[in-house]
């Protein structure tokens, strides 16, 4: 999978135009749906590279925190912003991969073309980005008949073909086999250098420990700790976070 | 109880009432009514095997009056079906992405209009295309455009309605992943039309074929004027009454070949498509 030059982060040129993203900032930012309250008050800073992992129980709300931080839903309370600016104006400088890829019913080819098009971006990437993620041989086949880690992989095309600044991934590598989950990695991690700033949420202690900068753990929809990855593992503070990486159940 | 008298006044009153719609299959001499029942089973028994066979010579030997009625069926419906998509389909993927005060409202109207009766809505048009009607000036009454108008009435509530819970459904799926890319509404409308087409296929299938089976519209603004506004539905009933089985059964099983042949084509694009998980 070459690091081809149609790759070249526009968004260096992009950002110079706009004011920046980073730090993120959360500041007691509460989600409620009816009496169930999803996320407590929770606060966070984020500086500006690298990649943070966010890990927790299941039902911890860390879809839900990622949606927010990307503006898809609202808080009731509390405020975010990337920079000095809200999440909805700064959606479109992101992109989000989902677990379950949504893939448009086109080709492989079309999937990218369409991201390319209602972005106004150069249509001739197409080839670079498929090559990119290895999936050029596939260009004409049915995007829904992908296999999972395939499928996973043009997702991630096309979230990288609008050239984000930050880039979401709700656990992207769920349910997919490991070397498929290596090549998804590369992909994010070639990202990464090329400066995008990646917020990943994972269930998979070995890939938080290959490729996390910073460990976010979420427990009962507060963040119960975050630490850089060196402390994170050997050393866990809070009791819900060593209880989970002992296997211990955690509701 | 003496309860003849009723039942022989009623067996009368239907004899009567097929005379008057003219669905007597040649048998006036059955007259008096008594034996009126048998007669009209007897005889028609005997001239629908023949009219059978004169049906499928028509259809075989390639006649000229019935070509020319299927042409003018084919026409009239498929032009009503494509202004009806290009009116149904943006109205129903508005209201199937659209969150807006009164959407209930709006979906019980779409759906209900789905059910409108044909002749109501040729009553309709025909008082608006007549000498004396607002758009009386157009001198479209009697007219194939007139058909048209009437048709595309009839069927374009059935493509709003029936599309709008298609695209519902697909956008349903769709919904985050285009807010993530921060798609404009046109982008999402065009976008969710494109993926269901295939689907969309068969609403606009079922808007045809409401469209070519319908009479009651056609006939009060068309007219049934042979060589000019008359269609395969109008002539069967026209035919039926007059008693000329043979060119009604004719038109009949051409439609039924119509109908059949569009859904097994529509059938076949769709079965292609799913192949390709498209649907």
């Amino acid at each position: 999978m070459s690091d081809a030059a149609a790759l070249t982060p526009l968004h260096i040129r992009e950002s110079a135009q706009n004011s920046p993203l980073m730090p993120l900032v959360v500041r007691d930012l509460t989600l409620r749906f009816g009496e169930t309250t999803v996320l407590d008050g929770l606060s966070l800073d984020l500086d500006t590279r690298g990649c943070t992992m966010v890990m927790g129980a299941n039902g911890s709300g860390k879809s839900l925190l990622l949606k927010l931080l990307h503006g898809l839903i609202h808080p009731s309370a509390g405020q975010i912003h990337w920079g000095s600016q809200t999440p909805t104006a700064v959606t479109r400088r992101q992109a989000l991969v989902f677990q379950k890829p949504v893939l448009l019913r086109r080709s492989v080819a079309a999937n990218i073309d369409f991201v390319l098009k209602v972005r106004g971006k150069d249509r001739s990437r197409r080839a670079a980005l498929l090559e990119h993620v290895g999936l050029s041989h596939k260009a004409d086949q049915p995007a829904r008949l992908l296999s999972g880690g395939e499928a996973q992989r043009l997702a991630l095309a096309r979230a990288l073909a609008t050239d984000p600044e930050v880039l979401f991934l709700d656990e992207p590598t769920a349910s997919l086999d490991p070397a498929s989950v290596l090549a998804i990695e590369g992909i994010v991690n070639g990202a990464r250098s090329r400066g995008v700033r990646i917020i990943f949420v994972t269930h998979d202690v070995g890939q938080a420990r290959r490729i996390a900068d910073d460990i976010v753990f979420l427990h009962r929809g507060r963040i119960a700790e975050h630490s850089p990855v060196a402390d994170f593992f050997p050393t866990p503070q809070s009791s819900a976070a060593r209880d989970y990486l002992s296997g211990r159940i955690v509701v | 109880m003496d309860f003849w008298p009723i039942g022989h006044g009623s067996s009368e009153h239907a004899f009567n009432f097929t005379q008057r719609l003219g669905l007597n299959f040649g048998c006036q001499t059955a007259y008096p009514p008594t034996c009126g029942n048998f007669c009209i089973s007897g005889i028609a028994l005997q001239s629908i095997t023949d009219a059978l066979g004169l049906a499928f010579a028509l259809v075989l030997s390639g006649d000229g009056d019935l070509l020319e009625i299927v042409a003018l069926s084919l026409r009239v419906s498929l032009t009503a079906t494509v202004i009806a998509c290009l009116i149904g389909l943006p109205v129903g993927a508005l209201v199937a992405i659209g969150r807006f005060r009164g959407r209930n409202a709006v979906l019980i109207v779409m759906n209900a209009l789905m059910g409108l009766p044909p002749v109501v809505v040729g009553l309709l048009v025909y008082l608006h295309l007549s000498r004396s009607g607002p758009l009386g000036f157009l001198g479209l009454l009697y007219t194939p455009s007139a058909m048209i108008i009437a048709q595309t009435i009839l069927i374009a509530p059935i493509v709003a309605a029936l599309s709008r819970q298609v695209l519902e459904d697909l956008h349903a799926e769709y919904a985050e992943q285009f807010r993530s890319l921060c798609l404009t509404r046109l982008q999402t409308i065009q976008a969710l039309l494109w993926d269901a087409r295939y689907s969309l296929l068969t609403v606009g299938l079922a808007g045809f074929g409401r469209a070519i089976a319908e009479v009651g519209a056609v006939i009060i603004v068309g007219g049934n004027i042979d060589h000019l506004t008359r269609v395969m539905t109008t002539a069967i009933a026209l035919e039926t009454s007059k008693g000329d089985l043979a060119l009604a059964l004719a038109l009949g099983i051409i439609l039924l070949i119509i109908a059949l042949g569009v859904n097994a084509a529509v059938q076949s694009v769709r079965m292609t498509a799913a192949r390709q998980a498209y649907v």
